[in-house]
């Protein structure tokens, strides 16, 4: 069943090769590197979704019958799990979103429109994706709010420095990446965060690269709100998850209205429902999110601190290997200081035809630019190849895109 | 790596031969017409300088950067259009294109194989960048 963990004393390394024979999807012969991408999904959560689809499929929250009960405690039942997953005081602080992007949109929408005014100061950096930059954007155009980004020094961490000074102008909101998807940077968030809150911003933590790597406490992190998704945690797509503070959420208007996020509607006007259903109008995600659920428990299982220490020998691996080959360019922060993510360049080799190639070797890669142009453009280049781990990656994976890259540079010589 | 053949299919010599030694390539002096498109999924760019005389590309340069599909596409490109009267090249679609390339494209590379043709088409036949997009 569960792999990972023997009863009674924690382990600090992960059994990849029993992890894998959880995950059909190896059986195809890929090697998959693109977990930061999306990750792949055990058996346990795909089973966990066919479970409700073929034994309890009903919509929750609503009927009075036996398996709308059933489906209703699953479905609330994830609720518990992420909290304890990421420590939160109380489930009522867990909404369920589809991903980053909504629960980042949800508090750009319903925080920043009540909150940020003309003139307010936002503070973002460099590193952020897409999705951590456009709802800034749009709201700041609404709002006549001002946008700083903090800058990257060459070894593409934040400069805390500049981080400081952006402080000093009294931001009215932080937001920033717990991890970079492009460099697998990882950013002081504690320090960060405690900087912000002494500043007195309002604090926004980007967990969609953290949460699934080395996981969270967002009680000792200290931040106001905290974002992440299902899919890149070994979750289905379509399940994320925002946490707030009680007091903020409670302050907030909801971000989608309709049905299941009201206690009374009148032709006069409407009370919401409490938290967390008030953000989370119409039907839900319910399979994702039971599925989500079967996510945490896995790795809950395996233990954040193990899957931590397994991307970290592998990116160690990694690196040493990549760095060894002729033409070869690393960006980012050294192995300890990222996580297990690898972005790099080949002399005379675009991304593309580099990915091509290894596609060709059925090994998965990512070429692009990450969602995250601002970075690339900070970095000069258009793109970057990039490798990424999870939980079931092995060694073996890393050796055959080293095989690939020296195809490509056979084939391009 | 055992798939050594399928990867020369797709990088035939002739795609690297245009991709390392890309043909009219530079920019030309007081254009007629230039024009310049990127994909920004991968950040390819290419622009195109035109010389046109009594109807005819006279001349024809094209800059840029990016992968070896688009780069080689261009140059193909440039090569074919030389000399042509603009009414022939009007007539020059996506499947010459993907043709003149003579491989296999999937579609996430098939944006980075008709860039050149957008630039052809949206700057020298000053359609829409929409129009050309569909194309």
């Amino acid at each position: 069943m569960m792999a990972g963990r023997a009863q009674g004393a924690p382990k600090i390394s992960l059994d990849v090769a029993t992890i894998r024979k959880d995950f059909p999807i190896f059986e195809t012969g890929i090697a998959y590197l693109d977990s930061a991408n999306t990750s792949q999904r055990p058996r346990q959560v795909t089973g966990a979704m066919m479970e409700y689809f073929e034994k309890y499929n009903s919509n929750i929250h609503r009927a009075a019958y036996r398996i709308a009960e059933e489906a209703t405690e699953r479905y609330e039942a994830t609720r518990e799990k992420v909290r304890d997953f990421i420590n939160a005081a109380s489930t009522k602080e867990i909404i369920y979103t589809r991903g980053t992007t909504e629960a980042i949109n949800l508090v750009a929408y319903s925080w920043g429109r009540k909150h940020v005014k003309q003139g307010d100061l936002i503070v973002l950096t460099v590193l952020e994706h897409h999705s951590n930059i456009v709802p800034w954007q749009i709201l700041a155009a609404e709002k006549g709010a001002t946008i700083e980004y903090v800058d990257i020094d060459e070894r593409g961490e934040l400069r805390q420095d500049q981080f400081r000074e952006l402080l000093a102008r009294s931001p009215r909101l932080v937001a920033f990446g717990q991890v970079s998807n492009a460099l697998g940077t990882i950013n002081p968030a504690m320090e960060m965060v405690a900087a912000a809150k002494a500043a007195g911003a309002t604090v926004l933590v980007d967990g969609a690269q953290g949460a699934p790597h080395q996981g969270v406490d967002v009680r000792a992190l200290g931040c106001d709100f905290y974002a992440f998704s299902g899919h890149k945690m070994l979750g289905p797509t379509g399940a994320g998850i925002l946490f707030g503070r009680r007091e903020l959420l409670e302050s907030m208007d909801p971000f989608m209205s309709g049905g299941d996020m009201i206690k009374t509607v009148r032709l006069e006007g409407t009370t919401y429902h409490d938290l967390p259903w008030k953000f989370e109008a119409g039907t839900q995600a319910i399979a994702e999110v039971i599925g989500l659920g079967a996510a945490v428990d896995y790795l809950s299982e395996l233990g954040m601190a193990a899957v931590r220490s397994h991307e970290r020998e592998l990116t160690e691996y990694a690196y040493e290997a990549l760095s060894e080959i002729e033409g070869l360019t690393v960006y980012g922060p050294p192995p300890s200081r990222r996580a297990g993510v690898i972005s790099f360049s080949l002399e005379g080799i675009h991304p593309h035809d580099l990915a091509t190639i290894a596609d060709r070797d059925q090994v998965c890669l990512r070429a692009g630019h990450h969602c995250a142009m601002p970075l690339m453009t900070r970095l000069g280049v258009a793109a970057t190849a990039r490798a990424s781990f999870y939980v079931y990656t092995q060694k073996d994976e890393v050796d055959r895109l080293v095989g690939s890259i020296k195809e490509a540079q056979r084939i391009f010589k | 790596m055992n798939s050594t053949a399928a990867d020369d299919q797709f990088y035939r010599e002739y795609i690297l031969d245009h991709y390392k030694n890309p043909r009219n390539f530079g920019r030309l002096e007081n254009p007629d017409i230039s024009h310049e498109e990127d994909n920004p999924l991968c950040g390819d760019v290419i622009g195109m300088d035109f010389r046109v005389k009594d109807g005819v590309i006279e001349d024809i340069k094209f800059h840029g950067r990016g992968c070896a599909i688009s780069q080689a596409s261009a140059s193909l490109l440039t090569e074919r259009l030389k000399g042509l009267p603009l009414e022939e090249a009007k007539k020059i679609g996506k499947a010459d294109v993907l043709g003149e390339l003579g491989i296999d494209i999937s579609p996430a590379r098939i944006k980075c194989a008709l860039l050149s043709l957008k630039v052809l088409k949206v700057g020298a036949y000053g359609l829409a960048a929409s129009e050309g997009e569909e194309e």
